[in-house]
């Protein structure tokens, strides 16, 4: 039999056009292939070019005074002290006020309601609020906190972080008890636990490590955040752990400094926003690498 | 699975386990609520917020082009038109680029080299938007000032039709130089939804195509990108969303006037842009406060929809 009696279309019967085809289509598939990788490693070489930047203009601008020194008038070798301090209380309080509310979504998404319509409606919200604008929701926690009680205040930053936290625990709380096996849930309700207990004792303690990823990713992303918190805790050039109070934080201040045009503030933008990269991507690293594989 | 085992055991009388389970059941539906009364509580906040602004200005507000707090007279018309065509240019930019992304991982790449260069993508997204501010303000800016923009205007600013988009003077800042920050920033999430979607092609429809001879390219256009079309759709959907409300790279980039030019190397704004900058000088109760929250209404609604599309495209296909 010969290789034009097998050939189901007509074209490829002529040897010569055959190859002329294939090659080029290789030729095509070979342009394609290049192209991606030129786009993978454009996309590497921005991120390459983002830490080399922090790193070059951040390291020289790192000194003992930027964490024993609040911040000063320019000029005065100010530090960053109050804006770090400010920013690990709200993102922690932020957390902690979201993380209890997320985990709750989650388990409710995931143990009571899977195909609901209730359900379904939380599920769909909550995804839309992992990706709505964070402005917004600083101009939503201006309206009812800020206004109403007549200032900035810590609080109100910290409410507006907690709220951006929520979708995030909610999404993989949920991911992470759907892949526990119903096994493991009959076999308790075997012996006699209830429900909760269940949940409790059981499923929060075989996710533990999906649940701790996505708590470490939600304090990763809220702790980067600069626009809610502008119309929230403000910043405060001063020393000041009072949650009633404007209260500082180092994104905001690297937006202040940043923008002005006082050298020395210029540097410990850079400063700020090296320790703040680094504090992030270091974060997400270990949510990824050390637990992801376990989960 | 030790722990389980050692699941400290007391028999509770049956009332007190259904009262924990009852307890249990509401506070976790409550959670689920909440979560419902949030988005309303955001979308009731801003809209009422915003109302003087909409009683004073009127359906209007939306095209009006002003923004004159010394008349008290506010529109929305600059900052919207910036908004759409920072995000809309952004995703032009960022598509192909995902794109390719996700099909080197998910197709091209060796296997023990994916999961390293997918975690360095996906780095890319968690990198604060305030780095990107700073990051295009001094890296990006300058070189768009000196060579890309004046290179722009020399190649196609003497075109008919087009070529009044790249005319000019080069100050670096502008529509073109957001819409690029806002496209890196929204590539990596464009590529981690493509490859994610990518990678439920089932195995057997790839190798009937190669069993027939398909090259990779002719595997990913005729099987995987028509297998996945509506989740790539809804994974640009999220991307367009993102670039809608970014707010802190874009306000250093973009030149902040309220002003509509016809180059895209003109200044601009947008609306997360205006907020963010006309916020600390506004006071409370004036109508410039009212018209940014009424700006933040018109945001809100704009993402809202888009994210929605969004997510109806990526939910996933019912087997």
């Amino acid at each position: 039999m010969s290789a034009a009696a097998l050939s189901l279309t007509g074209p490829a019967r002529d040897a010569r056009v055959a190859g002329l085809l294939s090659r080029r289509r290789k030729l095509v598939d070979g342009l394609v292939k290049l192209l991606c990788i030129a786009a993978t490693a454009m996309g590497l070489a921005l991120l390459a070019s983002i830490l080399f930047t922090l790193l070059f203009r951040g390291v020289s601008a790192l000194g003992l005074h930027v964490f024993t020194d609040i911040t000063r008038p320019p000029g005065s070798n100010g530090g960053l002290l109050n804006a770090i301090v400010g920013s690990l209380v709200q993102t922690m309080v932020g957390a902690a006020i979201g993380t209890p509310i997320g985990l709750m979504v989650g388990t409710y998404l995931s143990e009571y309601a899977r195909t609901s319509a209730l359900g379904n409606a939380v599920r769909f919200v909550s995804d839309v609020l992992l990706s709505a604008p964070s402005i917004l929701i600083g101009l939503f926690v201006y309206t009812i906190l800020v206004e109403p009680f007549g200032g900035f205040s810590g609080i109100a930053g910290c409410v507006a972080l907690a709220v951006i936290v929520v979708p995030i625990v909610v999404r993989t709380t949920e991911d992470m008890l759907r892949l526990i096996p119903t096994e493991l849930r009959e076999a308790a309700v075997a012996v006699g636990a209830p429900k909760w207990r269940v949940i409790v004792l059981i499923c929060y303690r075989a996710a533990l490590d999906g649940i701790a990823t996505g708590v470490l990713l939600a304090v990763a992303r809220v702790a980067g955040e600069t626009a809610p918190l502008l119309f929230t805790s403000l910043g405060n050039l001063n020393w000041s752990l009072s949650m009633t109070q404007p209260m500082s934080s180092l994104p905001v201040t690297i937006y202040q400094y940043a923008g002005s045009a006082f050298d020395d503030w210029v540097d410990l933008a850079w400063a700020g926003a090296l320790l703040i990269t680094f504090g992030v991507l270091a974060l997400n690293i270990v949510a990824r690498v050390v637990l992801r594989p376990r989960a | 699975m030790s722990d389980v085992a050692v699941l400290p055991f007391r028999p509770a009388s049956r009332r007190a386990a259904a009262f924990g389970d009852r307890l249990f059941a509401f506070l976790a539906m409550s959670a689920g609520v909440l979560v419902l009364v949030l988005l309303g509580a955001i979308i009731v906040s801003l809209f009422i917020g915003g109302w003087p602004s909409f009683r004073a200005f009127g359906l209007p507000f939306l095209v009006n082009t002003d923004w004159d707090p010394v008349q008290n007279v506010f529109g929305a018309g600059v900052p919207v038109f910036g908004t759409l065509v920072t995000a809309v240019l952004a995703l032009l930019i960022a598509v192909p680029l995902a794109f390719g992304i996700a099909f080197y991982l998910t197709e091209i790449a060796p296997g023990w080299f994916r999961r390293p260069v997918g975690t360095a993508i996906e780095l890319l997204a968690a990198v604060p938007s305030i780095i990107y501010g700073m990051w295009g303000f001094f890296v990006i800016v300058p070189i768009m000032g000196d060579y890309v923009e004046p290179f722009l205007t020399d190649q196609l600013g003497d075109l008919p039709v087009i070529g009044g988009l790249f005319q000019g003077a080069p100050f670096g800042t502008g529509l073109l130089t957001a819409a690029l920050i806002l496209a890196v920033m929204i590539i990596p999430f464009i590529a981690a939804t493509m490859r994610d979607v990518f990678n439920t092609v089932p195995a057997v429809f790839k190798e009937s195509a190669y069993g027939v001879g398909c090259t990779t390219w002719e595997v990913m256009r005729s099987i995987v990108v028509p297998y996945t079309r509506a989740s790539v759709v809804g994974g640009i959907m999220l991307g367009l969303g993102r670039a809608l409300g970014e707010t802190m790279a874009v306000t250093f980039v973009i030149g902040n006037t309220n002003r509509i030019t016809t180059s895209l190397f003109g200044p601009g704004n947008t609306i997360a842009s205006i907020v963010a900058l006309e916020f600390p000088e506004s006071q409370a109760g004036s109508l410039k406060l009212s018209s940014l929250l009424a700006l933040g209404f018109i945001l809100f609604v704009i993402s809202f929809i888009v994210l929605a599309i969004s997510r109806l495209l990526l939910r996933p296909r019912s087997a």
